[in-house]
């Protein structure tokens, strides 16, 4: 043995092999005939997820299916990784209405200030996770696609826990 | 038109057929199923060591390429001749392409002499259900596994690679070691059978107790080794992902990589068709005696076929098992497993059972009913005492770490007597004292 090798006493009088090793056998068996599997079939079963997961954003609309945005610049302001670029028009009656809306998913991180700060509910957070395109302009999301998302929306607290406990 | 009437010649269907005509045709037809069946086998065996594999640890395992995942070997063996074939500028190419072949072939031969179920009575005489019953089947087969390692040393060697020097030194380490205690413990199958072909000791299990109920010890023995001979886990020393990469086969790629792989799974159903015609009987159903009684039928021949091959199959899953329960061994301790304990206990088996024999024999036993129950006594006996008692100390236990007191007390003194080395002006008495010393303090 070479020098200065920490000699350890195994306490070997104690031990068995063969019977840990059945022992080990059995344990894995049991696993084996066990018909709970931890794995996800994912493209056909996918996970739940939480109510307060904050995915790609997603823009409600009104009745007349407009967006609900009346281009106060809250959320652009608000927004700490600035990937939100609106830029805010006027129609006849006096009505705001954002001309241009963009997020780029790429910047956001995903905070939730943007739809927390929203005073007309319009800008939303969704429960949403696969996302994936060819380039990376495809993740700069104008206001026609924001408004055409269908999944779930974000809530940021769990209606039932608001504390998150 | 005349000359295939002449070679078949048609003959009593219950005695064995003769003729060169008959023993030509009936061979090659009989290496074409068993070739064609053991190498489907081997491939399914893949996706069933992932299906285990998967379950044990509470997964699916693969399930995409066809019907519950049945299709994966073809996939896989299609990727594997699609791949490119690459060689390492330093590797010597002559050994670097032929070891796999050498790895693979033993590995298949041996299968040749193994009997897989009762003789087929055809209208051309009685056929054996073995490719060649060689009269001396039990050293063919010892003599063929260990050529294996030559393929596995050869690779790690023409690869020049470190990672597969050292699973090449390792590999042949470590058979030259497990191969001994393999040939031992099978000498006390071979005193009961008094003979080396495979049939008779089939035979001789048939009409009396199998080998397993006699001679527990010799199996256990000859499970460790054929594990270690296979290369499977807990003695994988020769490929250790985590400390060879993947040990010989490291350069290896494509369907060269894929023939070691078939040759370990070869090797696996070798050895699970030995200790299942070396054990437990071969091909014989157990306490029926229909099948090995005279007028011997093609039903027979399937329903014994098929005993065989569950036999076999259920120590394939044992060696699946064992390999995703147990962890590696490190090196010494395989090496003292080896040598330390396997061997002795072989040999001091073989002097047991030797001695019972002749006392049996010396008393006037025959051979038979008393006889193999005063056997199945002795072994009871020693499976308690290698089992429950020995077991319960430190013979079989994986960690030769336990050193004498005076041993450890020369270790210690020689890290004192290292660390004054570098430490000369240090006082030679202090140096023993001092850990004493400390020790007492913290306590």
């Amino acid at each position: 043995m070479a020098i200065n090798v920490k000699v350890v006493d195994r306490p070997t009088g104690d031990v068995s092999y063969v019977r840990s090793a059945l022992k080990g056998m059995a344990l894995t068996f049991k696993h084996m005939v066990d018909p709970h599997k931890v794995t996800i079939q994912y493209p056909e079963e996918k996970h739940s997820l939480s109510a307060r997961w904050r995915g790609t954003h997603r823009m409600l609309t009104t009745e007349d299916g407009k967006a609900k945005c009346v281009a106060c610049g809250l959320c652009p302001t608000v927004c700490p990784a600035n990937c939100i670029k609106l830029v805010p028009g006027e129609d006849e009656n006096g009505n705001r209405y954002p001309l241009i809306f963009e997020i780029d998913e790429f910047r956001c991180i995903f905070c939730g200030y943007c739809q927390e700060v929203c005073p007309e509910e319009a800008i939303h957070l969704g429960r949403h996770y696969e996302n994936a395109e060819y380039s990376r302009e495809g993740f700069v999301y104008d206001l026609e696609r924001l408004t055409a998302q269908t999944h779930p929306v974000t809530e940021l607290w769990d209606p039932e826990d608001p504390k998150g406990q | 038109m005349s000359a295939p009437v002449l070679l078949l010649q048609v003959a009593n269907r219950q005695i064995e057929a003769t003729g060169t005509g008959v023993f030509l045709i009936s061979t090659l037809v009989k290496m074409l199923v068993v070739f064609t069946i053991y190498m489907v086998g081997v491939a399914m065996l893949t996706l069933a060591e992932r299906k285990i594999s998967a379950w044990i640890q509470d997964r699916h395992g693969p399930n995409r390429v066809g019907p519950h995942g049945l299709l994966q070997p073809a996939a896989d063996g299609l990727k594997n001749i699609m791949k490119e074939e690459t060689y390492p500028d330093a590797a010597y190419k002559p050994l670097f392409i032929i070891a796999p072949a050498m790895a693979f072939i033993p590995a298949l031969t041996a299968w040749a002499v193994i009997p897989f179920a009762s003789p087929l009575p055809t209208r051309w005489g009685l056929i054996p259900m073995v490719v060649a019953d060689l009269p001396i089947g039990f050293l063919f087969i010892l003599a063929l596994t260990s050529l294996g390692v030559y393929g596995i040393v050869l690779a790690g060697w023409a690869s020049n690679n470190k990672y597969s020097l050292l699973g090449g030194l390792r590999s042949s380490a470590q058979m030259v070691s497990y191969e001994i205690a393999m040939g031992l413990s099978t000498i006390p199958v071979l005193l009961l059978a008094g003979n080396v072909t495979l049939s008779v000791i089939i035979d001789q299990q048939a009409h009396g107790l199998y080998n397993i109920l006699n001679l527990t010890i010799a199996f256990f023995i000859f499970m460790v080794a054929a594990f270690a001979e296979t290369n499977r886990l807990p003695f994988d020393l020769p490929e250790a992902e985590s400390e060879l990469i993947a040990g010989y086969h490291t350069e290896y790629s494509a369907m060269k990589f894929s023939f070691f792989f078939i040759a370990e799974y070869a090797n696996m159903v070798t050895a699970s068709a030995l200790m299942a015609t070396m054990f437990f009987g071969g091909w014989d159903i157990p306490i029926s005696g229909w099948e090995n009684a005279a007028p011997y039928t093609a039903l027979k021949t399937v329903a014994t076929a098929l005993m065989f091959a569950v036999k076999v199959m259920f120590f394939i899953f044992l060696f699946m098992w064992i390999r995703w329960t147990l962890p590696r061994f490190r090196y010494d301790q395989l090496m003292s497993l080896g040598w330390k304990f396997m061997l002795p206990l072989a040999l001091g088996y073989i002097v047991v059972i030797a001695s019972v024999m002749l006392g049996l024999d010396a008393s006037g036993i025959e051979y038979g009913p008393l006889y193999g129950l005063a056997l199945f006594g002795v072994n009871l006996a020693l499976v308690m005492i290698l089992f429950v008692m020995v077991d319960h100390g430190r013979i079989i236990s994986p960690s030769y770490g336990r050193l004498d007191p005076r041993e450890l007390e020369k270790l210690r003194g020689m890290r004192q007597r290292s660390a004054l080395a570098r430490r000369p002006d240090a006082k030679p008495a202090a140096g023993p004292t001092k850990p004493a010393a400390t020790a007492g303090v913290t306590r």
